[in-house]
């Protein structure tokens, strides 16, 4: 059993890691969760076993993440995303100092202190405003692509006010901007600067430290990076594959095992 | 019909109590026991006298009504100037959190909900008017008050969830207004502001009552109060124990007789038998959980429909509370009391009370427990329906932090209405929680 897997289950996406003994990732695989987290995990795991170019039976210790981690019947433990984020976060990025992730279902701001251990967090609550879902939302709302949204805010020569923090009440000051003809791409802005304040308001509740790291979907989005990197006063570190980071962090937690398996 | 209903209060009170009592106990035999957690330390012995004690208190409020005057008290209030004048007195919010408890806290929300009060409004104050509204309750009635008693001392939102029954029943409320403490204890102004509001209030308490004011009964009932406050410290500080012979689950629930029966002497009378059998486990290296790895302190009023699941959730990962502020709130102003100085000393201790402070005082408190009770780490329960409690936790919880270098977690959920508990995000912080206190 050469190789460690790591299973990110998020309410948006399934995300797999298989690292090598050395700590090299050997295949990723990432797939929409759907209805069933289960077959989204496996279907994940086969893209990831095949991009690595090994079988099932090369694998060894997997350690599940996210909201689905306790319902993975191959996996041998459970960690949250939590500390999952923190760890691949550092491992990528070793000054990281703050994460933000910004999920799915969820978003949170994570302060790391060394070898990637969690020392605080914070995390929003029962409201989608500050998520991937608030962006999908309105995506869909302006008949935009997800992944158009960077760009298209980016573009924009002023921006749109969305004064709402609520997705429901953002949604209908979006339908009221529409009707009145303005401009996509000034709304998309408008939009990325709702989200944008919310994080940071996440941000500041425990205080800016070290180097930030984004990871979660959202990271893609170069227009959130880049208003966030206004705030934030210096660049901020945006991994290559920003959505694997929590399957990352959860393959190596998977590797302390394989390595100390005392503890 | 008052001399009836006194005759049959007294014939419940000194048979048909006992004998339901004793039949509930030839019951509670009979029936199979729970398997016991194995994670846990074993059982108070006091937990069936304790059963007993509030089953009474709310048995016997049922026979009240005509038998004694009944008034109604929020849980800040100083009550020792009501037993002076004998009433019967019942606690809302007691029974808001036996309701939660019960998890009948939503569905009594809801009926509030349905009468126009608002879903961000306290919920001890809507299962409370949802109770009123349905006649719905756990404990089978609740007698219907003479008068009605609260102070601001805890919040705002009394003196107008309060207001609502007044208005309900055309009964004299009576409100004690404490002045916010910024910067330390009350002035002279303000003390003297409160004894005159406390001299103003006997003419309605005598008319009520019809009973006249009696000092020398007020400064018993004040000696009294003053010894079950602080034998509940007493309580409360065995706690520093390694292990600690309880939990803080444990103490929410021994909570009741101190809020709701203080100044009576039945009260006083358990926590002495609580205290001697928490000090023989101490003695003894017994504690409340079966191996007490780290110690946690917890802020805000409990979770009440979460108890039994947190301290098994606890139990299991070997993490004890060990103190709380909440339990804590009910001991802490208890040396201020001085049966020499009645109204005066009532003044001084009820304006003290936690929520009537700065933040200032509640982090120099909470440092304090956290040194007394050698806290690894630190559970904070935003509730949604105190918001005097919850404004300020952030800022406290980041200087703490920064002060004892221990981990923390704030948990968004209500005392009593399930509806605002997310099960799924409040598990992922607690595990993150867990994962950052280390194996």
């Amino acid at each position: 059993m050469d190789y460690v897997v790591g299973m990110d289950v998020g309410s948006l996406s399934t995300d797999a890691v298989i690292l090598d003994r050395q700590g090299g990732i050997a295949g990723i695989g990432i797939v929409r969760t759907g209805a069933s987290s289960l077959r989204a995990a496996e279907e994940a795991l086969d893209m990831a076993v095949s991009a690595a170019g090994l079988g099932r039976s090369d694998l060894g210790y997997v350690v599940s993440t996210g909201y689905g981690r306790t319902g993975i019947p191959f996996s041998h433990r459970a960690v949250t995303e939590i500390t999952c984020h923190a760890r691949g976060a550092c491992f990528l990025f070793p000054d990281t100092g703050t994460v933000v992730d910004i999920g799915g279902q969820d978003s949170k701001v994570i302060h790391v202190g060394p070898g990637g251990r969690v020392m605080d967090f914070t995390m929003n609550d029962k409201c989608a405003a500050g998520t991937g879902r608030f962006l999908e939302v309105m995506a869909e709302k302006l008949q935009v692509g997800l992944e158009d949204m960077g760009e298209l805010s980016n573009r924009a020569q002023g921006e749109a006010t969305i004064s709402s923090v609520c997705t429901v009440f953002a949604e209908s000051e979006v339908v009221s901007l529409v009707a009145r003809d303005h401009p996509t791409e000034e709304i998309v802005r408008g939009i990325h600067r709702a989200i944008v304040g919310r994080i940071w308001g996440m941000i500041r509740s425990l205080g800016p430290k070290g180097e930030l790291t984004m990871s979660g979907g959202v990271a893609k989005n170069r227009g959130v990076v880049a208003m966030l990197e206004e705030l934030w006063g210096r660049p901020v570190q945006v991994p290559e594959e920003p959505q694997i980071v929590g399957a990352l962090g959860a393959a190596l937690i998977a590797l302390d095992q394989e390595t100390q398996p005392g503890e | 019909m008052r001399a009836f209903q006194a005759l049959r209060y007294r014939v419940m009170k000194d048979l048909g109590a006992p004998a339901l009592m004793a039949a509930a106990r030839f019951k509670a035999r009979r029936r199979p026991r729970r398997a016991p957690d194995p994670n846990m330390g074993a059982p108070l012995k006091c937990g069936g006298r304790l059963r007993e004690l509030m089953t009474r208190h709310y048995l016997l409020a049922r026979y009240a009504k005509g038998a004694m005057p009944v008034a109604w008290v929020t849980s800040g209030a100083p009550v020792e100037l009501l037993r002076a004048f004998g009433f019967y007195t019942v606690y809302p919010e007691n029974h808001g959190a036996l309701c939660g408890a019960k998890g009948m806290g939503a569905d009594l929300c809801r009926i509030a909900e349905e009468e126009g009060f608002s879903q961000d409004l306290c919920s001890y104050a809507r299962i409370d008017l949802g109770s009123v509204m349905s006649g719905k309750t756990p404990v089978g009635r609740l007698p219907r008050p003479d008068l009605l008693f609260a102070s601001n001392n805890i919040c705002q939102t009394v003196g107008y969830w309060y207001n609502v029954l007044a208005d309900r029943w055309n009964i004299p409320l009576i409100l004690l207004d404490t002045p916010f403490n910024v910067h330390g204890g009350p002035d002279e102004a303000s003390v003297a502001y409160m004894v005159r509001q406390f001299e103003g209030m006997i003419p309605t308490l005598e008319q009520v009552s019809g009973r006249p004011f009696r000092m020398p009964t007020l400064k018993d009932v004040l000696r009294i109060s003053k010894e079950t406050a602080d034998t509940w410290g007493e309580v409360l500080g065995t706690m520093k124990a390694r292990p600690s012979p309880m939990t803080i689950f444990d103490a929410f629930v021994h909570l009741a007789p101190v809020v709701s029966l203080r100044g009576l002497p039945a009260a006083l009378d358990y926590y002495r038998i609580l205290l001697a059998e928490l000090r023989g486990r101490v003695a003894r290296g017994e504690g409340g959980i079966r191996e007490e790895r780290r110690r946690l302190m917890w802020d805000n009023i409990a979770i009440w429909y979460k108890v039994r699941d947190y301290s098994t959730l606890f139990a299991e990962k070997g993490l004890n509370f060990v103190t709380a502020t909440y339990t804590n709130a009910w001991a802490e102003t208890a040396v201020f009391m001085d049966e020499a100085r009645p109204f005066e000393s009532m003044a001084r201790a009820y304006s003290r009370v936690i929520l009537n402070n700065d933040l200032d005082y509640r982090l120099r408190l909470m440092e304090q427990m956290i040194r007394d009770y050698q806290v690894d780490g630190l559970v904070i329960h935003s509730a949604r329906s105190c918001k005097p409690y919850s404004v300020g936790q952030y800022d406290l919880k980041r200087l703490l932090m920064e002060r004892f270098d221990i981990p923390s977690v704030i948990i968004e959920a209500d005392i009593a209405d399930e509806r605002a508990y997310s099960e799924e995000q409040a598990r992922t912080r607690l595990e993150a929680f867990f994962e950052t206190l280390g194996p």
